[in-house]
């Protein structure tokens, strides 16, 4: 029994904290926002060269073979320094996905130029109608010579605006909430008949409406089997929300440590509020909601790495995953707007980081089923039959 | 980062739960169901009798003294399979409470007099900790002890004290002198409770049950050699103890075990035709309660992984009694609210079948003395100062 990173985890680690200490500070990180595209391409290239990018993919296509907790290690770091690059978007998600298909020839192409800075990715899924329903797709995608032609809508496209590559659901047979019959395409943001419509999100990231019309793709950019795209989904799913989870907790933990100092500092009545008493339980409070979502966390990094050593059941994982993802909804809720409380006026304002860290956290919470939704499946999976 | 556990490891789980399954059978599992029970001592000591004869009625103790010489992991699964197999733990007053403080600040004479009557739960103790004026606010405690040649001579009044009525010894917290700051000047005696002058008044609690009570000091002689440490340092030892004391308080394979059995009687409970587990509201309470008791698991495991290497608990180990005993009273509430509206009922000599209902007492019961669990060793509130003077530095 340990909870301590491994040595590499832990050079990784302190690698991505001491960039953002050094480099990702709050006026570097405006600046970046600021710009025309939103994001630094000097950060991502250099995000590259230390290796960042390879994190999660195998050693057949350049990647540094890790594992779930490596990619914790990293999201909880970016975490902390609100990191705009599209690190979750590129390389958990869209990297996820593609590592998880059995395409091989899609992933000897692709996966490389993900490690060497140079593909931006992004999974557009989302449609006008689904909320976070995952099968509820209605994008088709028809049969025509040597391939499939795509149409439809996908919306709140995460990265939509900076990504050069999409991975794309539609419908190859099957109704609208039919688990079956969905699958991912691999489609180039040039690609004739897909339009852009970028817009900025309230934490700073990039986001798109995608409008696919008579989209031209090939059998060859299929990720995995026709109609198996669910498969896939449901597969990478737990460490798309164990990464999200982790980034979540590194801001959990620096609100709580900039109010918990903010305290100590602001006179009023002629003393630190922070010797209030009424101050005082409530900043424990929200210690503990941060000390109890590590401990999800941890929990789930334990029986991720079980499942995939073939060792206990993936029923347990997917109940503790859905509980992880909520009690990041609960905690995270209470804590950003504590945060914001306890600085009072001044936590109102753009000038301060408080705002942003709790605008990343409402952000992270609306990410692939909120609270309540993950708490409706978890019980789902608790208490029926 | 995992939580494997070595071949070592589940062998010895193996053989807990084998020992539990053959010893704790139905009888002392019925005796030890309702700890207001006329034959509750018999039964408890019965069965800490049989740990003892197993040699595993002190883990937490050191090895000389008659411990176990578990590691952390080992003493982390027999916590577990305890409070999975629903097995109540031991009586911590001797065992827990007073003991480390014997073989820690206590004579040799000390030791060999209390600790073995101790392990065999020939002496059964209690705290004279608290007072009418000393609640949470411990140190204002004005129970006297005034030196007298051979004797501490004690007077004054201590109140919550659990089971003095089954009680041999009690341990107390008494002025000997007033202190520039009050937490000089007291110290840790032990007294036998049999000496003249000694009066214990029963207390009925909002359960309508008596396990608690009044223990009034009239001119109580005390032999100096009762006396532990120096005089006037007991609040030393007193603190020591209350470290000692907070690892155990989260309960949370308690906990575990009482939510299976909500759920089990979520199944049973009809509203509407439906059984109450399919109410979507009432799973929303229950995930509420069972998803913060999963973490609390990890945070437990955590606090074990750290002393693993004779480390100290770090931060995370300061909220296990605050989540544990919030987590407890949750499931007591929920139990108490399956029982709708019988959960009131006193149905004295009814059977559950002339009363309609089968758990509805043993419910209420625990609601109502639940609600102690956030009251007792530290109040909540107490412990949220705690943490944040020491953990969060305000």
């Amino acid at each position: 029994m340990n909870f301590e990173f491994s040595e590499e985890q832990i050079m990784i680690k302190d690698s991505v904290s001491r960039f953002v200490r050094e480099q990702y500070d709050f006026d570097a990180r405006r600046g970046i926002i600021e710009s025309d595209d939103g994001i630094s391409r000097e950060f991502w290239s250099m995000f590259a060269e230390l290796g960042w990018l390879s994190v999660p993919f195998s050693e057949e296509y350049g990647g540094f073979g890790g594992n779930v907790v490596d990619i914790a290690a990293v999201m909880e770091e970016m975490g902390k320094g609100i990191v705009v690059e599209p690190f979750a978007s590129t390389v958990v998600v869209f990297g996820g996905l593609l590592s998880a298909a059995s395409n091989s020839d899609l992933k000897s192409q692709i996966i490389p130029s993900i490690i060497e800075g140079n593909c931006l990715g992004s999974f557009a899924h989302m449609e006008p109608q689904s909320r976070y329903e995952m099968s509820d797709v209605s994008t088709t995608a028809t049969a025509s010579a040597g391939g499939y032609t795509l149409s439809g809508v996908k919306t709140v496209v995460t990265n939509g605006g900076t990504a050069n590559k999409f991975i794309v659901s539609a419908r190859t047979s099957g109704e609208q909430f039919d688990r079956n019959g969905v699958s991912l395409f691999m489609v180039d943001t040039a690609a004739p008949g897909v339009e852009v419509k970028a817009y900025k999100m309230m934490d700073g990231q990039s986001a798109a409406t995608l409008m696919l019309t008579d989209v031209a793709v090939n059998q060859s950019d299929l990720l995995n089997t026709a109609g198996e795209g669910m498969d896939l989904i449901d597969q990478v799913m737990p460490q798309i929300l164990i990464g999200l989870s982790a980034e979540a907790l590194g801001i959990m933990a620096t609100l709580n440590t900039l109010t918990v100092e903010y305290s100590k500092t602001r006179q009023q009545f002629g003393a630190p509020i922070g010797s209030f008493q009424v101050l005082q339980h409530r900043m424990v409070d929200t210690f503990m909601g941060c000390e109890q979502t590590k401990s999800m966390l941890y929990r789930a990094l334990c029986e991720s790495k079980s499942v995939v050593e073939g060792e206990t059941d993936a029923v347990a994982l997917a109940k503790t995953v859905h509980a992880l993802k909520a009690t990041v909804a609960r905690y995270g809720k209470i804590i950003g707007e504590e945060a914001i409380q306890l600085h009072g006026g001044i936590g109102m304002t753009d000038e301060l980081n408080i705002g942003h860290y709790v605008k990343r956290l409402m952000m992270i919470n609306t990410s692939y089923g909120d609270g309540d939704f993950h708490q409706k499946a978890f019980n789902q999976l608790s208490y029926s039959g | 980062m995992d939580i494997k556990f070595s071949a070592e490891d589940i062998a010895f789980r193996d053989e807990v739960r084998g020992f539990f399954v053959a010893e704790y059978e139905g009888d002392a599992s019925t005796r030890l169901s309702d700890n207001s029970a006329t034959d509750y001592k018999s039964a408890i000591v019965g069965w800490q009798k049989k740990l003892h004869a197993k040699g595993w009625i002190a883990p937490g103790w050191p090895k000389e003294y008659g411990g176990t010489g578990w590691s952390s992991t080992q003493k982390f699964i027999y916590e577990t399979e305890r409070g999975l197999a629903g097995i109540p733990d031991v009586v911590p007053f001797g065992l827990k409470m007073v003991a480390p403080v014997i073989y820690t600040f206590g004579t040799e004479e000390q030791k060999a007099r209390f600790l073995p009557r101790i392990l065999n739960s020939e002496d059964w103790w209690c705290q004279g900790y608290s007072e009418p004026g000393a609640g949470s606010d411990l140190a204002a405690l004005s129970t006297s002890a005034d030196y007298a040649g051979d004797n501490y001579i004690v007077n004054g009044r201590k109140i919550w004290t659990t089971f003095a009525q089954y009680a041999d010894w009690i341990f107390c917290l008494v002025r000997t002198s007033k202190g520039i700051r009050r937490q000089e000047g007291i110290s840790f005696l032990l007294i036998d409770m049999n000496t003249p002058g000694i009066t214990i008044k029963p207390i009925v609690t909002i359960d309508g049950k008596h396990s608690l009570n009044e223990v009034l000091f009239e001119d109580v002689a005390v032999p100096i050699e009762n006396l532990i440490g120096e005089q006037d340092k007991g609040w030393t030892y007193a603190k020591a103890l209350l470290a000692h004391e907070r690892t155990g308080m989260a309960e949370v394979a308690d906990s575990k075990r009482m939510l299976e059995g909500l759920k089990q009687r979520a199944t049973t409970e009809i509203n509407g035709g439906k059984p109450m587990i399919e109410d979507p509201v009432f799973q929303m309470r229950m995930s509420d309660i069972e998803m913060e008791l999963m973490a609390l698991e990890y945070t437990e495991l955590r606090v074990f992984a750290s002393m693993a290497d004779g480390g100290m608990p770090g931060p995370e180990s300061s909220l296990l009694k605050i989540k544990g005993t919030e987590i407890s009273q949750a499931i007591h509430e929920l139990q108490l609210q399956l029982a709708a509206n019988y959960g009131g009922a006193l149905p004295g000599d009814l059977s559950s079948d002339e009363l309609g209902h089968d758990f509805a007492a043993e419910a209420r019961g625990k609601y109502m003395y639940g609600r102690a669990a956030t009251i007792y060793g530290g109040s909540n509130e107490v412990q949220r100062n705690v943490i944040a003077k020491a953990v969060l530095g305000l």
